[in-house]
């Protein structure tokens, strides 16, 4: 317990020690439990274990100022965030993690779930993690780990994905978006509708891939499907064959000399794009903001077979003390009241709480982030860079077109080791 | 054994001198090491090692070699061209680091000159190798400026494409980062030299060439054994020079570990470090055959 608070690096100042001592004596001189006085005077941290997606200095400043709470940001990608979750469970309070990695994470018993009950705006959050559903009622793909499969667990300590809700949330959702494939028009130069065009001849040597194996073989299953050659019953879980056969696509392009090169990091993605070497891609949403703000055009092209979802969210280490948790409590219950929700709108994801998002942003900025509208004014992001001149629309338009043509999400197959050694056939090929 | 029957006969001071690096060379060497070797028998799923016995990871990672011959299998395929970049890179940085480390042993006369052309060669060090390598890409890159000045100079028509991302790439930056691991020991034999042998080899009317072949070379075995060790070590093991200059396109023996670890499949990973360190030993086995290292220093 000390050497966590410790550990905190800003945590224990000597000022800060200096109070406590000073609130100690005090509370001894007129009360003869002092507790809750140290109590009071303790500082609040917490250690965040995320990829950078919903990590900034803004919102760090922010929370402090709210809560009181300090957030210590521990930044990986992706694959050590699970990694770290599966061999370190006591080395953070609270995890931000994708919901396709819940597979892997629950059942190590590393992590508990969260209870809606003490999550005030529970009841808001999109249907879309709760039910697969629009706020419209409109159904929405769930081929994959969509949220609503993995969202609930039977019992607070339960490995057993449940199918109805339950109060035991395995994350509560913070962020999530529509991925879809970047490319360059002004090098282009024609419409690009559909995901058959990342292995078309035509941009030979020009195109690039996705290097996580568990989402590059999703976009690939994507072109697949793009190009007439087969149907998948379940993109986000193959079958061995379905493996072999999509891993065959992607190979035969390889060896012809379709890809310029593939990527696993964020800024990676932005130099290929920015520099030329690639006109089509695998991207993320914020990478194409990067591009474009470099004043490189760069659309993030909705296609007609649809995008390839994603989503993540909190919960907590099973090391965490009673008290942390309810740190944890006030501070997810801070990150869902509107603030952070806006900052993330703002970058162009999603945030899970619509109506308090809306609430911290202007409508001019709510009509173009969320309603497709162009844009009244100038569009700046959440560090006042100029992201969109007034006139502009957002790719892909509104909430409702971008999130309701989600044809599946980032998954965990089933087959997942048979998956990664073919993907590194395909590396070797 | 003989090293063994050596020390006994210093007795116990020369077991007490030896034991404090024995000790750190146990717990941190051969300790993680024999962990590595053991997970590599471990059973796994998706989240977690389970530690019973099997040689699944082995049997996977050679799946298809036999029953797909003659066409090579991953395992293969993936130690094929890693031992291309092996071969490729020693044989350049051989080459280059010689040539530096012969005019700065022959060619320079002053000690100083030559200790301050020696710490030069070392400036490059002073950035991470992954600086050094991502610099070449403005340069290499389709729109880079190699190609900007080719397309000027009306060399080529359309821009060079494998000039990044390509196994080109791959060996330029390989060589690039790890020449200088030949200069330093074959400069070190260079200068053990003694001056002597050479004025005798060319009082007897050697050649220069001669004297290069018959003297120089011969002399220099260690350092060349010292350095090649350097740098197959270094280029069988390695994945982001791989990455960052092939575009991730390129297999290689650590790559496939880097891969496994990212999905959390650690028994494969540490099954193929095995089989990568036995693929290494080999190598250093082989060299030790030509260059006797220990009876040469």
């Amino acid at each position: 317990m000390t050497k966590r608070h410790t550990n905190a690096g800003a945590g224990v100042t000597r000022r800060n020690l200096l109070k406590a001592a000073g609130a100690l004596a005090g509370a001894g001189a007129v009360s003869s439990f002092p507790a809750p006085a140290v109590w009071s005077a303790e500082e609040k941290v917490l250690r965040y274990l995320g990829t950078a997606v919903n990590q900034s200095d803004d919102i760090t400043k922010k929370v402090k100022a709210d809560t009181g709470i300090t957030i210590q940001n521990i930044v990986a990608t992706t694959d050590d965030v699970t990694k770290r979750v599966a061999t370190q469970p006591n080395s953070f309070d609270i995890l931000d993690t994708e919901y396709f990695s819940l597979k892997k994470l629950v059942p190590s018993g590393n992590i508990l779930p969260m209870d809606a009950k003490k999550i005030k705006e529970f009841d808001n959050i999109t249907p879309i993690f709760t039910k697969g559903q629009l706020p419209d009622g409109k159904v929405i793909g769930d081929q994959g780990t969509a949220p609503k499969k993995v969202m609930f667990l039977e019992g607070p300590h339960s490995k057993t994905f449940s199918k109805t809700p339950t109060e035991w949330v395995t994350l509560i959702p913070t962020v999530y978006n529509a991925d879809t494939l970047g490319i360059r028009p002004d090098l282009i130069k024609r419409p690009i509708e559909h995901w058959a065009e990342l292995l078309n001849p035509e941009f030979k040597g020009k195109a690039a891939i996705l290097n996580i194996p568990s989402i590059g073989i999703m976009d690939a299953a994507m072109v697949v499907e793009s190009l007439g050659k087969y149907k998948y019953p379940d993109k986000g879980n193959m079958t061995k064959p379905e493996i072999d056969m999509t891993v065959g696509v992607l190979t035969e392009a390889k060896k012809a000399g379709q890809f310029r090169a593939f990527w696993k990091d964020f800024n990676e993605s932005v130099n290929l794009m920015a520099s030329g070497e690639t006109v089509i891609q695998s991207m993320w949403s914020p990478a194409v903001t990067a591009v474009r703000s470099k004043g490189i055009p760069c659309v993030f092209q909705p296609l007609k077979e649809g995008y390839r979802s994603w989503a993540s969210g909190f919960c907590m280490s099973k090391g965490t003390t009673p008290k942390q948790q309810e740190w944890i409590y006030e501070f997810v219950n801070w990150y869902l009241s509107g603030w952070a929700g806006a900052y993330l709108n703002r970058q162009g994801y999603y945030s899970a709480v619509l109506s308090t998002a809306k609430a911290n942003m202007e409508p001019y900025e709510w009509a173009y982030w969320m309603e497709g509208k162009p844009a009244e004014k100038d569009i700046h992001g959440p560090d006042g860079s100029l992201l969109e001149k007034a006139g502009a629309v957002r790719d892909g338009g509104s909430y409702d077109d971008r999130m309701g043509n989600v044809a599946c999400w980032n998954a965990v197959m089933d087959e997942n080791d048979y998956m990664v050694r073919k993907w590194n056939e395909f590396i070797a090929a | 054994m003989a090293a063994g029957r050596d020390l006994d006969s210093y007795g116990a001071p020369g077991w007490l001198q030896a034991a404090p690096f024995a000790l750190v060379f146990a717990a941190f060497f051969v300790l993680p090491l024999v962990f590595v070797v053991i997970v590599s028998f471990w059973d796994y799923n998706d989240y977690q090692m389970l530690p019973t016995f099997t040689t699944r990871s082995y049997v996977e990672s050679f799946d298809g070699c036999l029953t797909d011959l003659p066409n090579l299998c991953t395992m293969f395929k993936t130690y094929v061209s890693t031992a291309k970049f092996c071969f490729i890179v020693w044989a350049l940085t051989l080459v280059i680091g010689f040539t530096v480390a012969y005019f700065l042993a022959f060619y320079v006369r002053s000690a100083t000159a030559q200790m301050t052309l020696f710490l030069v060669c070392t400036i490059p060090f002073w950035t991470s190798n992954v600086i050094r390598m991502i610099s070449w890409i403005p340069l290499l890159g389709r729109n880079g400026l190699v190609n900007q000045l080719l397309v000027g100079a009306h060399v080529v028509d359309a821009p060079v494409e494998w000039l990044l991302y390509s196994p080109f790439s791959v060996a330029l930056a390989f060589v690039h980062l790890f020449t200088f691991f030949m200069v330093a020991p074959i400069f070190n034999s260079m200068m053990r030299i003694d001056r002597r042998l050479m004025e005798a080899a060319y009082d007897a009317g050697a050649s220069g060439w001669q004297m290069l072949t018959n003297v120089i070379i011969p002399l220099c075995k260690p350092g060349l054994a010292i350095g090649s060790i350097f740098v197959v070590t270094i280029v069988m093991g390695d994945f982001i020079t791989f990455d960052e200059m092939g575009g991730e396109q390129i297999a290689s023996a650590g790559k496939v570990i880097e891969t496994r670890l990212g999905a959390l499949q650690f028994p494969p990973a540490a099954a193929n470090a095995v089989i990568l360190l036995g693929a290494t030993m080999l190598i250093i086995a082989v060299l030790n055959r030509i260059v006797d290292i220990r009876k040469e220093l």
